[in-house]
């Protein structure tokens, strides 16, 4: 695998695509988070709300978005991750997961993070600051 | 009301972080690199353990502020941030307290929202601050009103 402290400004890590959110992928996220608000499950209360239908927790976007960033942890850690939650992700949306290399400094690379629906609309958008600075917790 | 809550907090709470809490975590965000929840894969890792991943914190007890009771309701979840100054390990304590940092007021095409910042710290035993987590809520009148009944 290609080195993430090797990226070149203006380079991207390979994009992720998500599977289809099913109601299943919530009723699992809200178990395991402990964030049970019935908008993101039961149909019901999500209309009740004035939605549509049910929609994912905003932090169930966010934590698989930070999946682009599993592969280079043998090199550093992500210091920082900053999120704007800018639109809904509904039943059945497909969502593609991107990050691009803004600026690069001596120990730390700074990444402008999305996560992008089937139409092109960014339903998430932020910043990681990967910090390539490991060597005083780990072995290496 | 809520621009009283400013500067309060909560008391410290402990956080053992589990390692089957940490592997539901995974499973439920997809995320399938054993350096999470593979014991031996996380001793071969430049860490020498497992670690959580970066958006776990939503788990940990915090505890409650007095005063502060948030309706069930008319919440949006507007910006989520997280400042580490490494990754949490698996099987660590993590004592965790959170604070309202701030609280103003703006009119949009929305009408006029609420905007409250709170903020979750997490330190170690020994006192050491290992993460943040900034979460700002938007709260619209109608749920606004219904706090001050």
């Amino acid at each position: 695998m290609s080195r993430i402290g090797q990226m070149k400004v203006g380079e991207t890590l390979p994009v992720i695509g998500l599977e289809p959110v099913s109601r299943l992928d919530l009723i699992k996220y809200a178990g395991a988070s402990g964030d049970f608000n019935p908008i993101h499950t039961i149909d019901k209360e999500a209309e009740r709300a004035g939605l549509p239908g049910i929609i994912a927790h905003g932090m169930w976007t966010m934590g698989n978005l930070a999946k682009l960033f599993t592969p280079y942890l043998d090199e550093g850690f992500i210091e920082t991750y900053s999120i704007r939650f800018k639109g809904m992700v509904f039943l059945g949306d497909v969502i593609s997961l991107q990050a691009e290399l803004k600026e690069k400094e001596s120990d730390r690379l700074i990444f402008e993070v999305a996560a992008v629906n089937q139409d092109g609309k960014r339903v998430l958008s932020g910043q990681v600051a990967f910090s390539l600075a490991i060597q005083s917790f780990t072995n290496k | 009301m809520l621009k009283e809550m400013i500067g309060r907090r909560s008391e410290k709470m402990k956080n053992v972080i589990e390692r089957g809490a940490v592997k539901k975590f995974a499973e439920a965000i997809g995320e399938a690199s054993p350096l999470f929840t593979d014991e031996e894969a996380g001793k071969q890792s430049v860490y020498g353990r497992n670690i959580a991943p970066p958006t776990f914190p939503v788990t940990f007890d915090s505890g409650s502020i007095p005063g502060l009771d948030l309706p069930s309701k008319g919440l949006i979840h507007g910006e989520q941030k997280y400042v580490y100054t490494r990754p949490l390990y698996v099987g660590e304590e993590i004592y965790c307290w959170i604070e309202v940092k701030d609280y103003y007021e703006r009119t949009g095409s929305f009408g006029k929202m609420g905007f409250l910042i709170v903020v979750l710290y997490g330190e170690d035993k020994e006192g050491e601050l290992l993460f943040s987590e900034e979460r700002v809520i938007i709260i619209n009148e109608a749920a606004r009103k219904e706090m001050g009944k």
